[in-house]
């Protein structure tokens, strides 16, 4: 069985917050359900299907309270945590219960304040004794990762920064964004350094805000007003040292969910017209173009250089809202706005300046955790039809 | 800096308590597994390559080689060097290499364990050889 040309993204919604200091984090939720039912075209009432994850207070059984949801109609529940790709995993799953007739149309949100104060603390995993002292952060944890890709394969600090020189030539154009300077390569280099190797800016922004999508049958995508988007690849994987032996920091869990998502589509990299990539860093972006097969192996410094990710100047158009480097990282979760700017580009709905043509194939991936630690990875294909 | 540094006591559980004991002793340990003959870090019953529970505790050289480090220049507490090393016998462990000039620090360097105290068992850290 599989999920390809299942399910559609019938609605999308992004809370253009990005400081949201005089509201509550379920208030932001119920913002961007709201959005995304009203941007389909649907009714909070015939929602049957939720998703949310880590960020939702309480998580789903208060949400759906909160969020007044249908409940004689509500009929199929998921609360899959994976960090900031949760919300991609969500899709797939959405997709795999609208296949298997468990729902018909889903309601997917994520929202939150990390900038407004500081975010609860995951709960402990059976490595917090033999990890914990060592403070392991986003930062540091992603540093680890570059310092090896560079060690193995000469990757550069100047090829890194062309990453977010690429996302600041899109942000400017998003009046939401955060960062709306264009950069240049050697403005990174000079930031401060944070964790070697990476700049400042070589970090995403952190920031309020949140997302949600309407996922739903065929049918129903038919019968409403918005170009219909569709699912038809998806992947999942996790990966981690497992007992110190499968340590290797210089490939992802992408590596697995790409080429599972990309077989089930029955497409290659090549046919992409556009990537959402999640972009904590410069070097995620760098690794999961690798270990999706938009390049070899070690040759992401290569690939992403000379504006190769620019929309209009590049061979892959990427994070043409300026992405979490520069226009909004909400919850410090970036799964959830990689579908959405995705989404919108095969709607045709992207800045006219970032819009690419003819765009018909895209990709949205992302990850959670840590890179450098142990981290979950999750690939979305989207045609439009 | 890092000599001032002061660090979380591990919990400690019925399944790690013998690596903490131990580590009270200045002995660094691991986990073998008697089935396959796998070493793994950190220490499990169940081993985690073929699932056996014949895994024995064993002492080890405390010697290994950096994988990865970053140097974490923006903490409140201070620089620190967080990093992996790959042991003598094979696992890789996340740690901070401390008592040393966090900016000479290199992919390949070989380091030693050495224990830095907490308000209870010490915690092991890894330092240039």
């Amino acid at each position: 069985m599989t999920i390809k040309g299942k399910a559609y993204i019938a609605g999308i919604f992004e809370h253009p917050t990005r400081h949201a200091p005089d509201k509550s984090t379920a208030q932001l939720h119920a913002e961007v359900a709201k959005g995304a039912i009203e941007d389909a075209g649907l009714s909070k009432d015939d929602v049957d299907g939720y998703f949310c994850a880590g960020d939702a207070p309480g998580g789903a059984w208060p949400m759906v309270d909160y969020l007044g949801l249908n409940t004689k109609k509500l009929r199929h529940i998921d609360s899959t945590e994976t960090g900031g790709c949760s919300y991609i995993i969500h899709l797939g799953h959405a997709a795999e219960a609208i296949a298997a007739g468990k729902c018909s149309i889903a309601l997917i949100t994520l929202a939150g304040k990390p900038r407004t104060g500081v975010m609860p603390p995951r709960a402990a995993g059976a490595e917090v004794d033999f990890e914990s002292a060592y403070g392991a952060t986003t930062h540091n944890a992603y540093g680890m990762c570059a310092m090896r890709h560079m060690h193995d394969y000469g990757t550069t600090s100047e090829q890194l920064a062309w990453i977010k020189v690429a996302a600041s030539h899109h942000a400017q154009y998003n009046p939401h964004a955060m960062l709306k300077d264009v950069v240049t390569v050697e403005d990174v280099l000079n930031s401060p350094m944070i964790s070697d190797p990476l700049h400042r800016m070589d970090c995403c922004v952190v920031s309020d805000g949140g997302g949600a999508l309407i996922v739903t049958t065929p049918e129903i995508a038919k019968s409403l007003k918005k170009p219909q988007v569709r699912l038809i690849g998806h992947g999942e994987a996790m990966k981690g040292p497992r007992g110190g032996k499968d340590l290797d920091l210089t490939y992802s869990a992408g590596i697995w969910s790409g080429p599972r998502a990309f077989e089930e589509a029955g497409i290659t990299p090549k046919d992409i017209k556009y990537a959402s990539i999640y972009d904590s860093f410069t070097i995620t972006v760098l690794m999961q173009l690798e270990d999706l097969g938009f390049c070899k192996k070690g040759e992401g410094g290569k690939f992403v250089a000379d504006g190769n990710l620019i929309s209009g100047v590049g061979k892959l158009p990427f994070n043409t809202d300026g992405g979490g480097l520069c226009s909004n990282h909400p919850v410090n979760r970036g799964g959830m706005t990689k579908i959405i700017e995705a989404v919108r580009q095969l709607r045709g709905e992207a800045h006219p300046k970032v819009q690419v043509k003819n765009c018909d194939l895209a990709i949205a991936h992302g990850t959670g955790g840590l890179l450098g630690v142990r981290h979950a990875a999750s690939t979305a294909i989207l045609e439009r039809v | 800096m890092s000599e001032a540094k002061k660090y979380p006591a591990p919990v400690t559980n019925p399944e790690t308590a013998a690596f903490w004991d131990a580590a009270g002793r200045g002995k660094f340990m691991i986990k073998r597994c008697t089935a396959c003959g796998e070493a793994h870090y950190f220490p499990r019953a169940i081993c985690p390559f073929c699932y056996s529970d014949k895994t024995v505790w064993e002492e080890a050289s405390g010697e290994g080689t950096i994988y990865t480090y970053s140097l974490m220049r923006k903490s409140p507490s201070g620089p620190y060097a967080i990093g992996y090393v790959t042991l003598k016998e094979g696992p890789s462990v996340q740690t901070n290499f401390v008592d040393c000039d966090l900016d000479k620090l290199k992919i390949g360097q070989k380091v030693k364990v050495v224990f830095k105290p907490t308000d209870g068992a010490p915690l092991p850290f890894f330092t240039p050889a």
